[in-house]
């Protein structure tokens, strides 16, 4: 088992060996989770800095238990409220930090490759936790985790992603991941919320629901990204509701024992049924959600291992 | 004295479409004698050995004329004065500047103009010629006082990169203009398309999730100027046609007689989207870097002649404003100083002639603005450029003259250098 990378910051760099050696290791964070005592000292004496610059409640909790689970002290640090407003730009932030001297450093920007600007400028180890319509590769790792022991493999599925594919770097970091490993990926949504030249990444594209559905293996439906639109994408949501949202109706479409996801948080009523999404034989939202604490944990003691290997670079 | 005499020189003639060897003779700051002999007699008497170059079978080229070079005075003369544009142009083997409006505040008066003018004449060592705003403000809204605007020197008129949305506005400062024999620069894109891409639509810009803007706004911006080019019968230059989609129209607008032509960046003629990689600013210009497809059909129709115009786009920006994220970041590139050397890859890849380039950079723009340079000849101004096609440089940054050194082109292996630039005769760089 090799895992190379100094940081994440997407799907799109790793190699088929280093996401099977990623979800491997998840597995056994699983197992720790579920155990009475689930303490570790993996990271301990590290430092965990969570820097994010965009709301989120589900994966701050998550990278804060992840890291707390394993012994690193870590801080969260809200930077809307903070020194952004007074107008410090990007990199100066980065650069105080970096001057504390943390370990692992998780970021959430609101703008496609600011993670990537950052983790020019520091020494530790960047974790993306989504950046702008660009990546979010715990995200993608999670949900392949969950597909992964829900259907006893991660190769040769059909999987549907549905919905507003345009707006969404869940969306992108699961068409990476699960082309790398060698699935068929099936994007469904209106016209009007299909990137331009997505056909070229290898998926196949539909606009009406049923056909798109048609016998697949996992439906993957993604949020309506509303505070990301610019303005009139859909006529409106109860008309997308009608079209895209998944009921029990446009699900029997998909094969008898295909499993419903969702990154969360859900929209009910919007695009997806309440009900549905609740039904513990179909939906596996719960379970991503448990995941998401495993696999950020495989993260963090991936590259705190490549951290560890490395001489310590001193700040100038 | 501008008195000069280059000998063993390879002469660029664009009007001629034809490279000879020979020597030229500089009287009074204008060509007055080119021979076909390579060392023709000339008695020491009449010219002394200063005013002598020996070119040694290097060639001699009209000096560039660059239509749409930010110098961001007034308003932010710590991104570029006209001292160092005027340095970094010498240096890049550019003789006249034509200088953008898009200030702060914008150029849109006589006053603002005069002072521009007058600024300019005292710091820079070339060419100054100051372009006006077409609406005031820049604001798209009211038409500026164009004919107080030529009076004071304006050359052309053009609100850059902000297009002029409102229909009416623009056909009536387009029929005033044509009255008046103005020409007018206009950046074809749709407003309402473009607004907000950072990068060309396709699958690279879904890979990197920034917001595109498809390539056809180009063509529709251009389709909407000329059918207001044919309802005012307006003089009319587009500063950068970028994408292959916008040819057909602009080859259509050409045979029907209309008086339009087009030009294009270096950047769009050597650089693709692809270039952005990992969000690297530097490569962040407006309109955004095209696919490969486009930049080998913006070739071809510089080579054809249906682009007639090759500009450098100079737009000054300060390491702060690059320094964001690339949504956030701010658009544009220095390029004064390597517009030859870059434009020199095209020569060395065997798709551009040499007289071929100095038709784009020199003749054309020239012959645009309705002035006398941009060719040899008996009689033109002696603004020439005395160049090494094939010396070999890694371009540094910050060996830049310019006062921004944000160019797309740092680290890169290029070809050519500048020996020696003259203005009206007068030497103003001259390479260690």
């Amino acid at each position: 088992m090799r895992f190379d990378q100094r940081h994440l910051l997407g799907i799109e760099p790793l190699r088929p060996d280093e996401i099977t050696a990623l979800l491997d290791l998840s597995d056994k964070y699983v197992t720790l989770n579920r155990a009475r005592d689930k303490r570790s000292t993996t990271l301990s004496g590290l430092t965990q800095i969570n820097m994010f610059f965009e709301n989120s409640t589900r994966t701050q909790a998550s990278f804060e238990l992840a890291g707390k689970r394993m012994g690193a002290d870590v801080m969260n640090m809200s930077m809307q409220a903070s020194s952004i407003k007074k107008g410090e730009t990007l990199i100066d932030t980065a650069m105080t930090l970096n001057a504390m001297h943390p370990d692992l450093l998780v970021v959430r920007h609101p703008h496609s490759g600011a993670v990537d600007l950052l983790a020019q400028k520091v020494n530790c180890a960047v974790i993306n936790a989504g950046d702008g319509r660009h990546e979010h590769p715990t995200q993608a790792l999670l949900d392949a985790l969950t597909i992964r022991r829900a259907k006893g493999r991660l190769h040769r599925l059909s999987i549907a992603i549905c919905g507003d594919i345009a707006h969404s770097r869940v969306a992108r970091s699961n068409i990476m991941l699960l082309g790398k490993m060698e699935n068929r990926i099936r994007l469904v949504g209106p016209a009007t919320l299909m990137p331009a030249g997505i056909r070229d990444l290898g998926c196949e594209v539909y606009e009406d629901m049923n056909e798109g559905l048609q016998d697949v293996d996992v439906v993957m439906m993604l949020r309506l990204q509303k505070e990301r639109m610019d303005g009139g994408f859909i006529p409106s949501e109860r008309e997308y509701y009608h079209r895209y949202g998944l009921d029990a109706e446009k699900l029997a479409r998909a094969k008898p024992d295909a499993i419903v996801m969702h990154p969360g948080p859900m929209n009910r009523g919007v695009e997806i049924d309440g009900t549905l999404a609740d039904d513990i034989n179909r939906s596996v939202i719960q379970e991503q959600v448990e995941m998401g604490v495993a696999v950020r944990m495989a993260v963090m003691d991936l590259l705190a291992r490549n951290l560890r290997a490395r001489p310590k670079e001193v700040l100038v | 004295m501008t008195d000069l005499l280059i000998t063993n020189a390879r002469i660029i003639d664009p009007e001629g479409d034809i490279i000879r060897p020979g020597a030229l003779l500089v009287r009074n700051g204008v060509i007055a004698e080119i021979f076909d002999t390579p060392t023709p007699e000339v008695s020491r008497d009449l010219l002394p050995d200063h005013l002598r170059r020996d070119a040694n079978n290097r060639f001699v080229a009209p000096g560039i004329v660059d239509i749409g070079v930010k110098v961001c005075e007034p308003g932010e003369r710590h991104k570029e004065s006209f001292g160092s544009a005027g340095i970094a142009a010498a240096a890049g083997g550019v003789t006249t500047i034509v200088t953008r409006p898009d200030t702060l505040p914008a150029i849109d008066t006589p006053e603002v103009l005069e002072f521009i003018r007058r600024r300019a004449n005292e710091a820079a060592p070339v060419k100054v010629l100051p372009m006006a705003a077409l609406t005031k403000g820049r604001e798209g809204r009211e038409m500026t006082e164009i004919g107080f605007l030529m009076d004071a020197g304006a050359v052309a008129f053009t609100d850059c990169d902000h297009v002029v949305a409102d229909t009416r506005v623009l056909s009536r400062a387009m029929t005033y203009a044509r009255s008046l024999g103005a020409l007018v620069i206009s950046h074809p894109q749709d407003p309402g398309l473009s607004r907000g891409g950072a990068v060309t639509s396709g699958k690279f810009a879904t890979l990197r999730g920034l917001p595109g803007v498809t390539a056809m706004a180009e063509r529709m911006g251009l389709d909407r100027d000329i059918a207001l080019v044919e309802m005012t019968g307006v003089r009319y230059h587009a500063d950068q046609i970028t994408t292959s989609r916008a040819l057909p129209a602009l080859e259509r607008a050409k045979a029907n007689g209309f008086d339009v032509t087009a030009g294009t960046s270096m950047h769009h003629l050597t650089l693709n989207e692809l270039d952005v990689s990992d969000y690297r600013t530097f490569f962040k210009v407006k309109p955004p870097l095209r696919a490969e497809e486009d930049r080998q059909a913006i070739i071809e129709a510089v080579r054809s002649g249906l682009i007639d115009v090759i500009c450098s786009m100079h737009t000054p920006q300060d390491e702060e404003s690059k320094r964001l994220p690339y949504e956030e970041a701010a658009s544009g590139a220095v390029g004064l100083e390597t517009l030859m050397p870059v434009m020199l890859r095209l020569y060395h890849s065997g798709d551009l002639t040499l007289p071929g380039l100095f038709r784009a950079m020199s003749l054309n723009p020239s012959r645009r603005l309705g002035l006398d340079t941009g060719r040899i000849a008996k009689g033109a101004p002696a603004d020439l450029v005395l160049f090494d096609a094939d010396k070999p440089m890694i371009l540094d940054r910050f060996k830049l003259n310019s006062k921004s050194k944000n160019t797309p082109f740092d680290g890169a292996r290029l070809q050519g250098r500048v020996l020696e630039t003259f203005v009206d005769g007068l030497s103003v760089y001259r390479s260690q």
